[in-house]
């Protein structure tokens, strides 16, 4: 087997998805493709030979050599805030990938997908949503997505352009917007009820976030029933 | 040459010696896992080895806390690329338990509760290089970081440090664990950057 080699990755474009989110787009000569889920390591190399290195997962199917990135700015962070704002467009990063054969969407799949998004979590599995939208053959997918706000939603074109047999269920924690009927809270066993039951014997969910997040998701998950064996997370740190 | 990332300074410069290649040092403690966290009450928990010829070997959690305790301090590596330097641990040397063990065995598959397993030479289990640690920082470890107990091998990447360890099974092939079969290197030394098949 051969080792998964770097490879330079231009930046093409970069776009806003809220006020400290950015999609970036790479071209990557020689990428091999990619499951939905799947993510790369991003390698930046300071002016003395410093390097830092840090995973972001692919927010987009398998589509030649681009690649697609999301990537939340944390305050004080090394990697982040450079990747967000301050990598030229037309300049090169280094990317290794793609990596992570577990947490991943299978083309074909017919039984039920349930998606479970907090903040930048999202990235994973709206890779998933936009798979699920180009098969032909498809099982019942859904989505709950937890936000903060309104003005926290990335990849909003994608939810208001729904597609058959996909279902978006949105939960707002901070400040929900007007007419919304949950009300502000966190993830509740009531958010997931009718969603864990939809999953049957042959479900699988898919959890990522925060780690915070993720725990209490895939733990409200356990408690109502849902097998232990089916539910694959992916932790952010 | 081609220059990468223009404009970028970083923020730590690695200190000499103790960072293995593409990691960084950080002061938090991340979660990896590929799943829920399971509850594992200490009152049922049971840590067994069973040898190449079926024999079976178990302590409950009073047998093994009567046990001989040691507290130990390591650099850990994940191979999502965090490395926390001098973290505090006390457990049971593997040494303790495989000295009852009579085997000739060279592999062991450890298992974790929730169905994990990882793969490693049993000789890197051994002469004080591996642990089971049910301590962390002077408290009993959390769930989320493998509470009760985990296994602890900081030589190598922490995937085989199994969180929730439940169990050694020797044998004499090597046998791919959770992980391993997933894409990641059997091995997983750190320093040599084992991190998935080929490297
Ligand atoms: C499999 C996987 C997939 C991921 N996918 C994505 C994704 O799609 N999108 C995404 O946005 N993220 C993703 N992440 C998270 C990402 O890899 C980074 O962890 C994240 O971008 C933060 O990196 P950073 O270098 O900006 O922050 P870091 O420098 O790592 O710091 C993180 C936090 O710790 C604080 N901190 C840590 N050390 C210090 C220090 N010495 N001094 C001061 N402050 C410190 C920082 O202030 C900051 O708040 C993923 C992670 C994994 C493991």
């Amino acid at each position: 087997m051969r080792p998964v080699p770097w490879r330079p990755a231009r930046l093409l474009a970069r776009s806003p998805q809220t006020p400290t989110a950015r999609t970036l787009v790479f071209s990557v000569p020689g990428w091999p493709g990619h499951l939905p889920g799947q993510h790369v390591d991003v390698r930046l190399t300071a002016a003395d030979g410093y390097r830092a290195v840090r995973s972001y997962s692919l927010a987009a199917p398998a589509d030649g050599e681009r690649v697609e990135l999301g990537v939340q700015s944390v305050p004080g962070g090394e990697v982040s805030p450079y990747l967000a704002d301050v990598l030229p467009v037309d300049a090169l990063v280094e990317v290794r990938g793609p990596l992570g054969n577990w947490f991943v969407l299978r083309p074909g799949t017919l039984a039920p997908v349930l998606l479970v998004a907090g903040g930048a979590g999202v990235v994973p599995l709206v890779s998933m949503v936009r798979a699920h939208r180009a098969a032909a053959l498809r099982g019942p997918l859904r989505l709950l997505y937890s936000v903060r706000g309104p003005d926290d939603l990335w990849y909003r074109e994608q939810w208001a352009d729904r597609h058959a047999d996909f279902d978006l269920a949105l939960l707002y924690t901070r400040v929900a917007p007007p007419g919304d009927r949950r009300g502000p809270e966190r993830i509740t066993a009531r958010d997931l009820a009718a969603a864990a039951a939809a999953l049957g014997p042959d479900g699988t969910a898919y959890v990522c976030g925060p780690t915070g997040f993720v725990e209490s998701a895939a733990d409200l998950l356990t408690g109502l029933g849902v097998d232990p064996a089916t539910v694959r997370t992916e932790r952010f740190g | 040459m081609t220059s990468f990332s223009p404009g970028f300074q970083g923020r730590g410069r690695r200190p000499a010696d103790r960072l293995p290649p593409g990691q960084y040092p950080t002061e938090q403690f991340p979660v990896l896992s590929a799943g829920p966290t399971p509850k594992v009450p200490t009152a049922t928990w049971e840590f067994t080895v069973t040898t190449e010829r079926g024999a079976t070997h178990r302590w409950s959690w009073e047998q093994m806390m009567a046990l001989p305790q040691e507290d130990t301090v390591h650099d850990i590596h994940c191979v999502t690329r965090w490395t926390k330097f001098d973290t505090h641990w006390r457990g049971v040397p593997l040494d303790v338990f495989l000295a009852e063990v009579d085997t000739s065995a060279d592999f062991a598959v450890v298992a974790g509760h929730g169905g994990y397993t990882t793969n490693l030479p049993l000789q890197d289990l051994r002469d004080g290089r591996a642990w089971l640690v049910h301590s962390y920082d002077g408290y009993p470890l959390s769930p989320e970081h493998g509470g009760p107990a985990r296994l602890l091998v900081p030589h190598l990447y922490f995937w085989k440090s199994a969180k929730w360890v439940r169990g050694l099974r020797l044998t004499h092939e090597d046998e791919p664990g959770f992980w391993e079969g997933a894409g990641y290197h059997d091995y997983g030394d750190p320093w040599r950057e084992q991190r998935t098949w080929g490297d």
